[in-house]
């Protein structure tokens, strides 16, 4: 049954009026996994969740939850949904906030109630929402969508707001919903963030799909180069330059880009250099490269 | 079943709202302290003679009612749905398996429970003061009490008029300038209009078949045309309200047309709703 596909998302395309928001789309998310979906602002993350849970037309495309309509009353059923920036009633208790919800969702308030102890805020519950900080106004949100087990969880941008500390505390528990069978999609700015935290990654830029996997082969895949970066002994990086080319960063350096396969060669060559060379970092490239790699504008005549 | 009970968390949540913001004290107070000046403080039930003053309030609570009612009921419905999509969390609501009926009854429902404790508490104490002191009868006694329920009804169709406008704009404060916009339209310049058109008209054809239809199609005009109808020849009514001696048809008709208001709003309310995409 690890194959069961919650959420298909297939050829979508959302657009108002000239901007299109979501560009021919397509992904999907099995039973028991986590999709994180990056992009920057303005990217369509939010619209994309928007779409699944029914609230827009299509102009393109399909999308099936759990087999049903978005919108419908069985997707609603098996939906579970965190607003980017919810402001719940100020007036209302953490426990009013979260018997409101079980009852709309047809689930015992007292189970539900359960939820506030898993995400940390049970001390809380008897407090009135506006009297919260930022971070347990998250949690509240989080413990509001775990309520009935959902089948899908749609999480935007979850951790925004929490502390390091939170974020590691919000993903466990991503991980064990996910764990007990759920399909979780959920939003974010950082790949660093959901490293080793989801199972796939999938990058939107400006509406479209640019890419989707597993993040290792995302980064294999972008083949980043290593950036060698030499300080010239004395300020004389014209000296250097000549002699090794590359990049003139500033008076005093030059900057080599080397695949992973040559880095060593590079280092040797370097190091012959003796006297000259005054200093050498090396810049590996990071999860945030890979990211900006992806979701850089594409280049003018790039075929869509 | 599961129906109901969705509607029972809506309306419970709002009228919980409503008390925690004060709106139902607020409400209950206003209503009470304005039935109290003109039960005492107005020309009033002293120095009249024939009705008793249990009747004579009910009839000038009647033309305060009709001012005081719709606004309160306005307020207390005017952000219920913009407030939610400032808010964002009506997203979070409509991803539940709620339905957007459900919704609106329960948001319906609950501000006019708020609204019917305001009205029974408030006219209810105002009415037990003047007993105490003006003395009981069984017939001003039945006009508070047609006084109230009618009241509610009146407040129940300025709620689903608020429910509309707020499911027609995504921000409160342009709910509340259109609202403040219909208050003054329905409740203060209708009856102005109505009045020209009596003194141009001068008693000809108009006064005598269409101003009568024109009066009751109002909801505020309606309402206090079935009180002051109801109380006949008891109390001593001018204006527009003379009207109530000379109906063409009878008072019920006026209560229909609450009806018919309240039915057509609430409709509106919902077909806007349902087409709203949060
Ligand atoms: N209702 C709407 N009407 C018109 N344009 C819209 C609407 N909703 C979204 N957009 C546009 O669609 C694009 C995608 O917006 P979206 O909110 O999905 O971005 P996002 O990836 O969630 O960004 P962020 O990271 O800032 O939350 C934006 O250009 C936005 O202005
Ligand atoms: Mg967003």
């Amino acid at each position: 049954m690890t194959n069961e596909t919650l959420l298909g998302v297939d050829d979508l395309t959302i657009a108002f009026g000239s901007l299109t928001a979501l560009d021919h789309v397509s992904l999907s998310v099995q039973k028991g996994e986590r999709l994180a979906l990056l992009g920057h602002n303005g990217a369509g993350k939010s619209t994309l969740f928007r779409a699944i849970l029914g609230f827009l037309s299509l102009n393109t495309g399909t999308i099936r939850i759990a087999d049903a309509a978005p919108g419908s009353e069985r997707a609603r059923r098996a939906v579970s949904y965190l607003p980017e920036a919810v402001a719940f009633s100020k007036a209302l208790t953490g426990s009013e906030v979260i018997t409101y919800f079980a009852r709309l969702k047809g689930e015992p308030p007292r189970k539900a109630l359960e939820l506030l102890e898993t995400v940390g805020i049970a001390d809380a519950s008897k407090r009135r929402v506006g009297t919260y900080s930022k971070g347990m106004r998250q949690r509240l949100g989080l413990a509001q969508a775990l309520i009935g087990r959902p089948d899908l969880l749609l999480l935007d941008e979850p951790t925004s707001g929490l502390d390091p500390i939170s974020r590691g505390e919000f993903y466990d528990l991503v991980d064990r919903v996910a764990r007990q069978g759920a399909a979780v999609l959920l939003s974010s700015h950082s790949l660093t963030e959901v490293e080793a935290k989801t199972d796939r990654v999938a990058i939107l830029s400006k509406g479209r799909l640019v890419a989707e996997g597993r993040l290792a082969d995302l980064a294999g895949a972008a083949a980043l180069p290593i950036k060698v970066r030499v300080r010239a002994k004395g300020a004389d990086a014209d000296a250097l330059h000549a002699k090794i080319g590359g990049r003139r960063l500033n008076g005093r350096s030059v900057e080599l880009d080397c695949g992973t396969g040559d880095k060593m060669a590079v280092l040797s060559r370097l190091a012959a250099l003796g006297d000259v060379v005054a200093d050498i970092e090396i810049d590996t490239p990071r999860l945030d490269d890979v990211y900006r790699h992806y979701s850089k504008p594409p280049a003018p005549g790039d075929a869509a | 079943m599961k129906s109901l009970s969705r509607i029972a968390a809506v309306a419970n949540t709002e009228t919980r709202l409503a008390s925690r913001n004060r709106w139902v004290l607020l409400a209950t107070l206003i209503l009470v302290l304005f039935a109290l000046a003109l039960a005492f403080l107005g020309a009033g039930p002293a120095g009249s003679r024939g009705a008793s003053a249990l009747t004579l309030t009910a009839a000038s609570l009647a033309t305060l009612s009709v001012y005081l009612i719709p606004l309160i009921a306005l307020l207390l419905s005017y952000e219920t749905i913009a407030g939610e999509i400032e808010r964002n969390t009506l997203p979070l609501v409509l991803a539940t398996p709620v339905r957007r009926s459900e919704i609106l009854i329960g948001k319906f429902l609950g501000h006019i429970a708020v609204l019917s404790v305001a009205t029974v508490v408030g006219y209810g104490i105002a009415g037990a003061a003047v007993t105490l002191v003006h003395g009981f009868d069984p017939g001003g006694a039945l006009a508070w009490t047609r006084l109230i329920v009618t009241g509610i009804l009146l407040g129940a169709v300025f709620v689903a008029i608020g429910i509309l406008v707020s499911a027609s704009t995504p921000r409160v404060g342009t709910a509340a300038a259109l609202l403040v916009g219909i208050w003054l339209l329905l409740v203060v310049l209708y009856d102005l209009a109505l009045l020209a058109g009596l003194i141009v008209d001068d008693g000809g054809m108009f006064t005598k078949t269409i101003f009568p239809l024109l009066v009751v199609a109002n909801p505020g005009d309606a309402f206090r045309l079935f009180n002051l109808a109801a109380l006949e020849a008891s109390a001593p009514v001018g204006g527009i309200d003379g009207l109530a001696r000379s109906l063409p048809f009878p008072p019920a008709l006026a209560l229909a047309a609450l009806a018919g208001w309240l039915v057509v709003m609430l409709s509106a309310g919902l077909a806007r709703f349902r087409r709203l995409r949060p």
